[in-house]
């Protein structure tokens, strides 16, 4: 019966100053919303990074070639050609539970069709690529395991390669010239978009690895090879065997240092969510603050109110209110602020967060648990800078308050 | 103790302590109400008539002596058993009305059964104080708040307040202090109906007419009793008023 009266009593006092429990309300309407929408865009970018590292394909190693210095000048991953093509197989044969691999050559060049032509990038690969990458075709067919053991003069071209030069032609089937040499194009690949670090994916032509080191980059060693395992628990494991493999395949001696460089995915995603992660946990915290201010706007309305109503309580007390109903009602009154103003918090920085999706294409991602999380704390927050005023009414003296001008 | 008196208070004393000094506000004092009074409470300020308002009131607690309300000892209790016997036994009129600003007088009326222990609907806690408001004669302003009341209808929603819970005592503490002289009358009116319904009444007031409307007159000074007398020639509300309206017609001749 208490309870309920209190709450009732609780309500009638809030209702009584409107124009100050909206304000007081505002307050925490503004930290719950920046809450919600500033950890909603720090987590959007971070599921943003992660589906593009998805994108990559799944549970992938990747060897890169190592660095060299010759003269002074070191040419970075990849430079020291020491990959070949045996070790790509090597890999093939001897590491268990590896589903595709793929032997990478990069270059770029100008590539020519009719009176078009265009700078690209030249991706040499082995027909496992587009599982892989789990990247398929829009248009036409992948080149084939037999193309690439007879380093055929066929490719597959990248949407943005194929609009630049063909425009809304279609692409399959015509004739692409790379150094001067024709090579038919046999597909067109579904576009991917832009990858972590900002580049067209779209703007490539794939060709057997083994056409491109013959006719395009020249050469006889691997920039890279893609594996994937088909176990996300073996990836682990197959990362060492292939490095024990490569290893003794180099006649690196115990102690010496590799002259490649193994990469899983798991690591490559962690790097890049690594910063929109420290971003999140930035612009929580920043949210947070206000959200505490809010608090103690709230803690301030409290007990000014319990100052000014000093009279009200010994009237309350005088009518037989118990400290305990004194203490519940501005709790109440509290939390009641503060958990409507979390409600409508929560509405706006929602709201706030598909505006800012829409208007601007920002990615932005808002779980459940975010919410639920602003809600409680918000609450919370109501009761702790709730507790101190209210303890005050409620150890008022009813003379004394009766007594207060 | 089985007298039947309302109020007892026996030997009452109470000290205030400020710093290092003690200052007795009421030395020694015993007096007994019977159920059914009027009694005016005068003396000058510094008498010790409002501190044992507070006593009978149960809002403070005597230094020694013991007080006995409606048979019961209440000279022990704490905090929160004062405030149930102050909900279901007194009713308090203040000097100032006390009203809760920007509330209803309905809600204001309401407001010690918001605190009792029975168990009301909404619509009998507004039933229940509409009723007692028309027993005040402020029917059909239920739903006006303090200011836009005149200060006797003020008081009214006060003295309805005070009457919500049928309490054993009413104590009123300077009822007319901040009300002119027709005011003052009607609010005598109220008092003098209530108790002839057989309503006990205590009532605080410097005022000599004002306390002519009491049946009883205590008179207070340096914290004990200096005289208690029935009032001989006591004022009727009703005439007084006729009396103030002749006079007014007398003076728009």
């Amino acid at each position: 019966m208490r309870v309920g009266a209190t709450f009732k009593i609780a309500f009638r006092a809030l209702r009584r100053n409107k124009m100050r429990s909206v304000l007081t309300a505002l307050g925490i309407i503004i930290g719950v919303a920046a809450v919600i929408a500033m950890v909603g865009i720090g987590n959007g970018a971070k599921a943003q990074v992660e589906a593009q590292i998805t994108s990559l394909g799944q549970n992938m190693i990747l060897i890169f070639s190592g660095s060299t210095t010759t003269s002074g000048i070191r040419t970075g991953w990849g430079g020291a050609g020491t990959l070949k093509i045996e070790d790509a197989e090597a890999i093939r044969r001897e590491v268990p539970g590896i589903t595709a691999v793929s032997e990478e050559v990069v270059s770029t060049t100008q590539v020519a069709a009719g009176n078009q032509n265009w700078f690209t990038r030249i991706f040499g690969e082995s027909a496992d690529y587009f599982d892989l990458r789990q990247w398929p075709l829009a248009d036409g067919a992948p080149f084939t395991a037999q193309d690439v053991r007879s380093a055929n003069k066929v490719c597959v071209i990248g949407r943005t390669t194929a609009s630049q030069i063909y425009g809304n032609d279609n692409a399959v089937g015509q004739i692409l010239r790379i150094k001067n040499v024709p090579f038919i194009i046999s597909g067109v690949l579904t576009p991917k978009g832009l990858s972590p670090q900002g580049v067209d994916q779209d703007d490539v032509v794939v060709m057997p690895y083994t056409s491109a080191m013959k006719r395009v980059v020249g050469g006889t060693t691997l920039r890279n090879i893609n594996v994937q395992v088909g176990d996300a628990r073996q990836i682990e494991a197959s990362q060492q065997q292939i490095i024990a493999l490569l290893r003794q395949r180099h006649n690196i001696r115990p102690g010496r240092d590799d002259d490649f460089t193994v990469r899983n995915q798991q690591e490559i995603a962690e790097a890049a969510t690594a910063t929109s992660r420290v971003m999140t946990l930035l612009l929580g915290a920043i949210a947070g603050v206000s959200l505490i201010v809010g608090g103690i706007g709230i803690m301030n309305i409290m007990l000014v109110s319990v100052t000014e109503r000093t009279r009200e309580i010994g009237v309350r007390l005088a009518v037989g209110a118990h400290g305990r109903d004194i203490l519940t009602q501005f709790l109440i009154e509290a939390v009641s602020l503060s958990s409507v103003g979390g409600v409508l918090g929560i509405i706006l920085g929602v709201g706030a967060s598909q505006f800012l999706s829409w208007k601007f294409g920002w990615a932005t991602l808002i779980s459940i648990g975010s919410i639920a999380v602003a809600f409680l704390f918000s609450a919370a927050v109501g009761v702790f800078f709730g507790f101190y005023p209210a303890r005050e009414a409620a150890r008022l003296d009813p003379i004394e308050a009766l007594r207060y001008e | 103790m089985n007298n039947g008196a309302l109020v007892r208070l026996i030997d009452v004393h109470k000290v205030y302590r400020t710093g290092e000094m003690e200052v007795p506000a009421v030395r020694g004092l015993s007096l007994e109400i019977a159920r059914g009074e009027f009694v005016a409470l005068m003396g000058a300020s510094g008498s010790g008539k409002s501190t044992l308002m507070n006593i009978a009131g149960c809002l403070d607690r005597l230094t020694s002596g013991r007080y006995i309300l409606d048979q019961a000892d209440v000279s022990g209790l704490d905090r929160d058993q004062l405030a149930d016997i102050r909900n279901r036994k007194i009713g308090f009129v203040f000097q100032n009305f006390n009203l809760l600003p920007r509330t209803s007088a309905r809600e204001n009326v309401e407001l010690p059964l918001l605190y009792g222990t029975h168990r009301l609907t909404n619509a009998q806690l507004r039933e229940r104080a509409d009723r007692v408001l028309a027993s005040v004669g402020l029917g059909g302003r239920e739903d006006h708040h303090p200011s836009q009341l005149s200060g006797g209808q003020q008081q009214r929603v006060a003295i309805a307040r005070a009457l919500i819970n049928d309490p054993e005592v009413v104590l009123a503490d300077e009822p007319t202090g901040n009300l002119d002289s027709r005011t003052s009358v009607e609010i005598m009116g109220i008092f003098q109906q209530l108790n002839d319904r057989g309503t006990t009444i205590v009532m605080v007031t410097h005022e000599a007419d004002i306390a002519a409307y009491a049946c009883r007159n205590v008179v207070m000074r340096d914290g004990l009793i200096q005289s208690d007398r029935t009032v001989s020639r006591r004022l009727d509300a009703g005439d007084e008023s006729r009396k103030l309206a002749t006079l007014d017609q007398n003076l728009q001749i």
